[in-house]
Formats: structure tokens, C-alpha cells, sequence
């Protein structure tokens, strides 16, 4: 195939990523993964299938979770990113990571970090009372948090080491107030 | 990644004028475009970043219906209250697409325009009339299980991915669109998108230099609505049959009914033939077995989709019992 010639200036902008200012100069093809991992080296944040089907790369954008390899870099300036390393520390852990430890969550642990983001995202739309495919009534103004709720809630994060019965009880350890 | 150039609109007409650059494209929540641009199937030499725009918000209209921003995400319309009580079909159908991840970046305008998920279409090694006007079409003499069974061409059996817009077409929605000096219009979602014909990489009638802006919905008409979708996972994966049903019913008799497929065709399938069908008839099976037979008379199997006909037939029959409140 034949490559259009283009002379790509690299844009210089700055995010915001787990409270932090980062400048950064890239090419705008750099999707908020790559920027992650390769430019900033927060390589908590994992790629795995790079199109949006695995979940593995899951960050918080403004609180609210979305695939990080499915979006530019340079769409997010002045946007408050979250990733797992600015979720909890080793020495303080948060309760998702907490339960995830406990329940035994993982086992090779590549989709955790993605699992963990996209679990805070979805117990905070469960807050809003946000319906999903699982709920019975979308008019209900609240949502039962049920085990077929987060399994629902949830499908956009594979995990190949198929250790889903201990991640919804993770899950719910938190959302049930288990694990604070 | 082919290279492109990158810019974010500051305003609607400047983003309008912005894409009428030969090779541009908008790009809003991108879970779609980028996907396509990675793989080299999409080619945009220049993006217009037209997500913050100032056309997030739902509002409600004088008449009793609601505008629908079209850089709104799925998840806050699915969310959103107003839906989920006077259009529950609509919140039903986004929270059966994609997942929550994805619903939270996908844009509803980006929703209405996603590219057909046809794996000879994805697959740059095939011959696709679609992706490379021409070439042929791989699906017909190949694997066709999740092809179109209605208003399909030799030249192209894809069918349009969205399970909003199947909602959208029973709600009888219109798809608001800006074109250069300030041309406003809005066109029913019926006629927006088009068959595949020999064109099929003509997939709508927006014009090279519109941009949608918005999704008006009517009040919501009298009747129970149900969405209801059939698909290989229990979660995240696209429809093979998904319904759309809005019925009244009044002692028993149906008063009025609206009816739409999804999976079955290159747009959402409005069928007049089934509501018809159904208006001022009994509210029982063999009146919903009627009315699935006037659906799929036209339907044609290419082999391995032939199971999708039937299968239609019965998830509309479901569908409608549930919308009913019978059986």
C-alpha cells in the first residue's frame, strides 16, 4: 500500500494524569495507552487485544471508565486521568485491590489493572443508577447489585485465566461495604 | 496508522468548514473510527476532534418529545431518567450494545454512523465492495452466518451493527444534520440510510460536508416498548436478531403497533408489512406468527444465515407477547 506523504508536526500539550501535569510532545496517531506506557512509562495500564475488546487497557477519564486504546492522546488535554497506579499504593491499597488480594481475583494478572479501573467505574454508574442489560426495569430509579448485574456490568473485561467467580465477589465485597 | 493531521473544532460552522478538507473526518468518542484506522480501512488524511462541542445535552422539546445532542454518550442517554421512563426501548437498546466502557466514550451521532462489523469487511486480504468499491463481495460465496436476510445486493449482505438506531426507527426518530452556511435539516431515520444497492459504500445521505447534530425524538406513542436481542454471548456482541416493539393493545386487540428488526438488513428494518399485521387484530400468537411470516416474505438466505429468517420470525413472536403482556 502506498503511504501518503505528510509532514505530521508532533502537537506539545499536557495531561493530566493521576493528579500530575505531564508535558508531552507526540504525534497525534499516539493513542492514551501508548502515551501511558511508552511516553510517561505507567505501565500498569496493560494493552492487550489494542481494539477495545478485552478491557485490559480500562483507565478513569473524569471518573468514568473508558478503553484507553481507542482514544488519542491529544483528545484528553485538561481531562482528569486516572490510572491504577493512581488508584492505590502498595502501602495503601484500595478496597478494590484490597478484595481483589483477598477473593484471589487473578491469576496471571494482566487484565487486573483493567479489571480494577473498570470496577471502580461501574460501581460509581451503579451510584448514578444507571441501568444496564441486566436490569429488569430501566426505570427503576436504584439498582440491585446483584451477581448477574456485575457479570453484565463487566463483560468488557476479559480475563483468559477465566478467574471471574472470584472477581464479582471482589466485586461485591466492596459494593457491599466488606472492604472500605 | 496511516499519518494525519489533527485539529479540534471551536464551533459547529468551523468544524463544518473544517471537514470539507479533501481526506478529513470528524472524530468524536473514535471507539470505531480508530479501531477502523489502525487496520488501515479507514485512511483520513486530517481529524476534526468535534467531541467537545457543545452537543452533550438532552433537552426536552415543546411538543413532549426530546433532543438528543449528538456528541451526547451512550451511557448518559441510556441513563438519563426522561429515557428510561418515556422511551425505555431506547435506554433498553444501548445498554444491550457494546460494553460499559465503550458506552461511556462512543458518541450517539458516531453510534448512528458505526461501520458494518461483515469479517470480510474487517478483513483487508478480501474482496469487499464496501471497503474497496468494485472488488467484489467475499460474504456472498463465503462464511455468510451473520449476514442480511432482507434489502440486500449481490454487491454487498452487511447489516448495520447499531441496536440504538433499530430503537430509534420504531421511536420514529430524525437525525438532525449541519452543512456548510448554516443548512439545517432533519430527515426521519427511514430515510436516512440507505440500501446497499450497488453502492454500498454509500451507507446514508449525509452529505460529504454535514454533521450530525442532534437525534429529535416525538412524544413517545401509546404502548408498551420492548427491545429485545439475540446473540451469540449473553454480553457484548452484536445482535443476530434484534427486535424493536412498541404495541397497544385494548381489551385484548391490538391497537397499534410499530415493529423493527436489527441484524437483518444493511439499515435498521422498519416492517410495515408485520404492523399491519397486527393493528386492530387479537393479541395472540398466531396473530404474532402472522405477522413474523409478513416480516420475512421477502427475506433470502445465502446459506449460512438461513437460520436467521426463523429465527427472526420467533424472536419477533417474543418479542411482541412481551410487548403485549400475553403468553
Amino acid at each position: 500500500m502506498q503511504h501518503v506523504d505528510l509532514d505530521i508536526t508532533k502537537h506539545t500539550f499536557v495531561l493530566k494524569v493521576n493528579g500530575r501535569l505531564l508535558n508531552l510532545e507526540l504525534d497525534p496517531r499516539t493513542s492514551l495507552l501508548d502515551a501511558l506506557r511508552e511516553h510517561l512509562h505507567l505501565t500498569g495500564t496493560k494493552k492487550g487485544c489494542d481494539h477495545g475488546q478485552c478491557g485490559a487497557c480500562t483507565v478513569l477519564i473524569n471518573g468514568r471508565r473508558i478503553n484507553s486504546c481507542l482514544t488519542l492522546a491529544i483528545m484528553h488535554e485538561g481531562d482528569e486521568i486516572v490510572t491504577i497506579e493512581g488508584l492505590g499504593s502498595p502501602q495503601a491499597l484500595h478496597p478494590l485491590q484490597a478484595a481483589f488480594i483477598d477473593r484471589d481475583g487473578f491469576q496471571c494478572g494482566y487484565c487486573t489493572s483493567g479489571q480494577i479501573c473498570s470496577a471502580v467505574g461501574m460501581l460509581a454508574e451503579v451510584k448514578a443508577g444507571w441501568p444496564s442489560h441486566a436490569t429488569a426495569d430501566v426505570a427503576a430509579p436504584q439498582v440491585e447489585l446483584t451477581g448477574a448485574e456485575i457479570r453484565e456490568r463487566m463483560s468488557g473485561n476479559i480475563c483468559r485465566c477465566a478467574a471471574y467467580p472470584n472477581i464479582v465477589a471482589a466485586i461485591r465485597d466492596v459494593a457491599e461495604g466488606v472492604r472500605k | 496508522m496511516r499519518p494525519f493531521t489533527y485539529e479540534r473544532a471551536t464551533d459547529l460552522q468551523a468544524a463544518v468548514a473544517a471537514v470539507a478538507r479533501g481526506g478529513a473526518k470528524f472524530i468524536s468518542g473514535g471507539t470505531n473510527l480508530l479501531d477502523l484506522m489502525k487496520l488501515e480501512i479507514e485512511r483520513p488524511t486530517h481529524l476534526v476532534d468535534i467531541s467537545r462541542l457543545p452537543l452533550k445535552n438532552t433537552d426536552d422539546l415543546p411538543d413532549g418529545g426530546l433532543r438528543i445532542g449528538a456528541q451526547a454518550a451512550n451511557s448518559d442517554v441510556a441513563g438519563d431518567l426522561r429515557l428510561r421512563t418515556r422511551y425505555p426501548v431506547l435506554s433498553q437498546a444501548l445498554v444491550a450494545g457494546a460494553s460499559g466502557q465503550l458506552r461511556n466514550k462512543a458518541s450517539i451521532g458516531g453510534n448512528l454512523l458505526q461501520r458494518t462489523r461483515c469479517p470480510y469487511f474487517y478483513d483487508t486480504a478480501a474482496d469487499c465492495n464496501k471497503r474497496d468499491p468494485g472488488s467484489g463481495c467475499a460474504a456472498v460465496g463465503g462464511i455468510n452466518r451473520v449476514h442480511a436476510i432482507l434489502g440486500a445486493s449481490d454487491a454487498c449482505i452487511a447489516t448495520h451493527p447499531s441496536d440504538m438506531a433499530v430503537a430509534m426507527a420504531v421511536l420514529e426518530a430524525r437525525i438532525e444534520l449541519l452543512g456548510p452556511n448554516q443548512a439545517s435539516r432533519n430527515i426521519p431515520i427511514g430515510d436516512f440510510y440507505r440500501l446497499p444497492g450497488e453502492t454500498p459504500h454509500i451507507e446514508t445521505v449525509l452529505g460529504p460536508n454535514e454533521m450530525i447534530t442532534g437525534v429529535l425524538l416525538p412524544p413517545p406513542p401509546q404502548g408498551r416498548q420492548v427491545y429485545r436481542k439475540v446473540r451469540d454471548r449473553a454480553s457484548y456482541a452484536f445482535a443476530l436478531i434484534s427486535v424493536a416493539a412498541i404495541v397497544a393493545t385494548e381489551g385484548g386487540t391490538i391497537t397499534s403497533a410499530r415493529v423493527a428488526f436489527g441484524g437483518v438488513a444493511h439499515k435498521p428494518w422498519r416492517s410495515l408489512d408485520a404492523e399491519a399485521a397486527l393493528a386492530g387484530r387479537p393479541a395472540t400468537i398466531t396473530t404474532f406468527r402472522a405477522a413474523a411470516e409478513a416480516a420475512m416474505a421477502q427475506a433470502v438466505g445465502r446459506g449460512h444465515n438461513d437460520f436467521k429468517i426463523e429465527l427472526a420470525k420467533r424472536t419477533l413472536c417474543r418479542t411482541l407477547a412481551q410487548a403485549a403482556q400475553v403468553g
